[in-house]
């Protein structure tokens, strides 16, 4: 039942952008007498101007990641934390996961290629993996891109709370998996 | 907070390059990072301007404030700062069903759009609001019903087992996003002290 339901959402995600590309001139230039095409030119002039405010914070941000990165910061954090983590039930294995996904998400999905490709989708390992990567976001990123298209320096609490939901959703993830499958 | 996690990072960073040989690969990866956040702007341009014009539209036509108006029961309650027929509403809202959906590309441009509309009704233009703050932690919280693509091209068919298992982990990570800023909203070291920065 859950993998027809599964297809059946999937099969209508499928047809949802299309639809509202057309429904939305639909409903404004026949019901509303809106016109669409000097609208659309107006509003789609403003997805330059953004894209290039957001330059600066995009910079900031993945270079301060990329240096931490590539430094090898993320192993030793790791090596320090993984004997905490066996101790209450958190496979070590979906540390570098956890790490990483909110500061990156290419790098987050690479690692979650490696890990399913390592023990196979049928591990509870990869379950785990799969979930903690649908469940959180590359908070880094976001707070980056949505703050720096209006300027806005003092995050105040946003950060905190992004990172805290993202360790329920990680916590979440874990416990969840090994209560269904483990 | 933002202020020491970049500067702790970088630090981190070359300590720890110096310490193990990397420093190399750190500078590189510097360098290239820099690139790489400015491909990733420039390539934005194009869906932005897609959905940002189709968004006009919706805007003109009525749509927006329609949409609005339906979730207000919803909404009022998350964003009361937010005066209840405001556009931003709208924005927020279908910023909420794209993710939801998992349409990744039409969320990032709703949503700032949603910010803009939010910054206009922001007195201080350095600040978040807390309404910005709510925003932000529910989309990093990551609402989402549909997997995504990557996982389930990844996964095959154990995609369906993990359906179940990423409602309950999101669902739980969304709730501990709206309580975290509803609690930290009010604590001395974030509130905002009207009239002055704080």
């Amino acid at each position: 039942m859950i993998e027809s339901f599964v297809q059946s959402v999937n099969q209508v995600s499928r047809y949802i952008i299309p639809l509202l590309l057309v429904g939305i001139p639909f409903y404004g230039l026949i019901f509303k007498k809106v016109k669409v095409y000097e609208t659309f030119v107006v509003g789609a002039k403003d997805g330059f101007t953004i894209a290039i405010r957001i330059i600066p914070y995009l910079v900031a941000i993945l270079v301060a990641i990329g240096m931490f990165r590539a430094s090898g910061a993320l192993d030793l954090l790791l090596n320090f934390l993984s004997p905490v983590l066996t101790f209450i039930g958190f496979p070590p294995e979906n540390l570098p996961l956890a790490l990483m996904r909110p500061l990156s998400g290419s790098g987050s999905l690479g690692l979650l290629t490696d890990l399913i490709n390592q023990h196979g989708p049928d591990s509870l390992i990869a379950k785990i993996g799969a979930t903690m990567f649908g469940s959180t976001e590359t908070t880094f990123y976001v707070l980056a891109v949505y703050f720096g298209s209006v300027g806005i320096r003092k995050t105040r609490h946003a950060l905190v709370a992004g990172l805290f939901a993202d360790a329920v959703g990680v916590f979440s993830a874990v416990y969840i998996c090994r209560f269904f499958f483990g | 907070m933002l202020n020491y996690i970049w500067f702790g990072m970088m630090f981190a960073g070359v300590v720890v390059g110096i310490f193990t040989g990397n420093i190399d690969a750190v500078t590189e990866a510097a360098i290239d990072m820099a690139k790489v956040a400015v491909n990733l702007a420039i390539g934005l341009i194009g869906i932005m301007a897609l959905w940002l014009g189709i968004m006009k539209i919706a805007e003109e036509s009525g749509l927006i404030r329609l949409i609005a108006k339906g979730l207000r029961p919803i909404t009022i309650r998350l964003f009361p700062d937010v005066p209840e027929d405001h556009p931003a509403i709208g924005s927020i809202v279908l910023n909420m069903s794209a993710n939801i959906l998992g349409l990744g590309n039409a969320a990032t441009p709703l949503g700032l759009k949603a910010m803009e509309e939010l910054q206009e009704i922001n007195p201080d233009k350095d600040t978040a609001t807390n309404a910005m703050c709510t925003f932000l932690a529910i989309n990093t919280s990551s609402v989402q019903l549909i997997l995504p693509a990557s996982v389930v091209a990844l996964m095959g068919a154990t995609s369906s087992q993990i359906f179940i298992t990423t409602i309950f982990a999101t669902g739980m990570s969304t709730i501990a996003a709206i309580t975290a800023v509803k609690f930290l909203e009010k604590r001395k070291r974030f509130i905002i002290h009207s009239g002055g920065n704080p």
